[in-house]
């Protein structure tokens, strides 16, 4: 208590460099499910080649993931983001695609007899109402990136993960109490703020 | 690259079939240890409806904590090596095995349940015979998913001593060997792919004929 009471604001500086590596490898992550979840949604075989490939990358073990990039990019913060995106893929393509999927045939026949165009229906139609999925994805995976982010500090993409590594280093409880309580609380904290969300924007859509 | 690696395999092969030998036995210990566990509660637990709920919401929170930051927070409480390793990593096989196993028993179809009791069954029988194979493709579910877990966390069992495939990757970033590097991380990949593979197998394998889709 008293060696978090000191360092504090080193300890602020972890939790920041945590988020924003966390929120730039899901931004990119979500860029990229978009398109791919979209294309991927209405044909079957497409969508059944991306789910395998996806769904290899998300069973390799986070360390050897990280691990496999060294020789490729070194260590450092693009190797966490790329180790990252590939773990997400398959959450959110899944999510993005199944929400488009579950979007009623006759609201679709409705638009295209206003003479909605594909790309009209698919940003006023399907997206919206694919949302409350998309966002149940989001949250899962913003919960398996601050995961990822923890172990990702070994290769020297910081964040709270550094705190860890040290205190196990240096032998000095303090440090890894400090690190894993606080990606723990960070982690629950993300997972009810979007559940939150989740069940909001679901209340939405019945009213 | 991978040819180097192969010579390094070849020419420390003592530790390297030590490591992959603690790898399989802390990850299956783990699971074993864990389905002991939730598997009997979860039945217990399933047939109350509030208890099943606090359950379910205990285990989802617990599901969201990094395995690194569980190994670490087991670390300064129970010190290094193979039992605070096998201790965290049932841990956090937990949540997801709990959770299936609640899910797939209140997910048994009622009009079942009343025909096996109207057939005169008893508890037992009920149990054993009808609820538990219509639940058995959700706990086996549940099973794949911790099983893939537990050996993604039993590399990062390296970092509290516990040993495993892990020791390869984390001496060979440090060195930045990358012959070394890929003889921990090529192994525990295919293990890992290998295990979601069998898992799902057997739990195709594990639907009643009368449940399957096709």
């Amino acid at each position: 208590m008293n060696w978090l009471l000191r360092n504090w604001p080193d300890v602020l500086v972890s939790l920041w460099e945590h988020i924003a590596i966390s929120l730039t490898a899901l931004a990119i992550a979500f860029a990229i499910s978009l398109v791919i979840g979209i294309v991927a949604a209405r044909r079957e075989k497409l969508y059944g080649t991306v789910m395998t490939i996806s769904g290899l990358l998300y069973t390799i073990p986070t360390l050897a993931f990280l691990a496999f990039l060294i020789p490729l990019v070194g260590l450092g913060r693009a190797n966490a983001i790329i180790t990252m995106v590939a773990f997400s893929l398959m959450i959110l393509i899944r999510s993005v695609a199944t929400g488009i999927r579950e979007v009623p045939a006759d609201i679709i026949d409705a638009a295209r007899g206003m003479g909605m165009n594909p790309a009209q229906i698919m940003r006023r139609i399907e997206l919206p109402l694919a949302l409350p999925l998309i966002v149940a994805g989001l949250r899962v995976s913003a919960v398996t990136v601050i995961s990822v982010t923890v172990v990702a500090a070994y290769v020297n993409a910081g964040g709270l993960g550094t705190l860890i590594f040290n205190g196990i280093a240096s032998d000095h409880p303090a440090k890894i109490w400090t690190g894993a309580l606080s990606v723990c609380l960070l982690s629950v904290s993300v997972d009810m703020g979007l559940a939150l969300l989740e069940r909001r924007l679901k209340n939405r859509r019945a009213a | 690259m991978f040819a180097d690696a192969w010579t390094y395999l070849l020419s420390h092969p003592t530790q390297f079939y030590r490591a992959l030998g603690v790898h399989v036995a802390l990850s299956a210990s783990a699971l074993l240890i864990a389905a002991l566990i939730c598997i009997p509660a979860g039945i217990a637990v399933a047939r109350k409806d509030k208890l099943s709920l606090a359950v379910v919401n205990a285990a989802n929170v617990g599901r969201t904590l990094p395995s690194l930051a569980v190994l670490a927070l087991v670390m300064p409480i129970l010190g290094t090596g193979f039992a605070p390793a096998l201790f965290a990593l049932t841990l956090i096989a937990l949540p997801p095995i709990v959770t299936h196993t609640i899910v797939g028993m209140r997910g048994v179809d009622a009009d079942a349940v009343d025909a096996a009791i109207g057939m005169g069954m008893t508890r037992a029988a009920l149990l054993w015979r009808v609820e538990l194979p219509m639940a058995m493709p959700v706990i086996f579910a549940g099973l794949r998913t911790a099983a893939v877990q537990i050996i993604s966390g039993a590399v990062l069992a390296a970092f509290i001593g516990g040993g495993g495939l892990g020791d390869f990757i984390t001496a060979g970033i440090a060195m930045m060997a990358v012959p070394q590097l890929l003889v921990g991380a090529i192994p525990v990949a295919l293990l890992a792919l290998g295990t979601d593979f069998l898992f799902g197998a057997l739990q195709r394998r594990m639907t009643p004929q009368g449940l399957r889709a096709s």
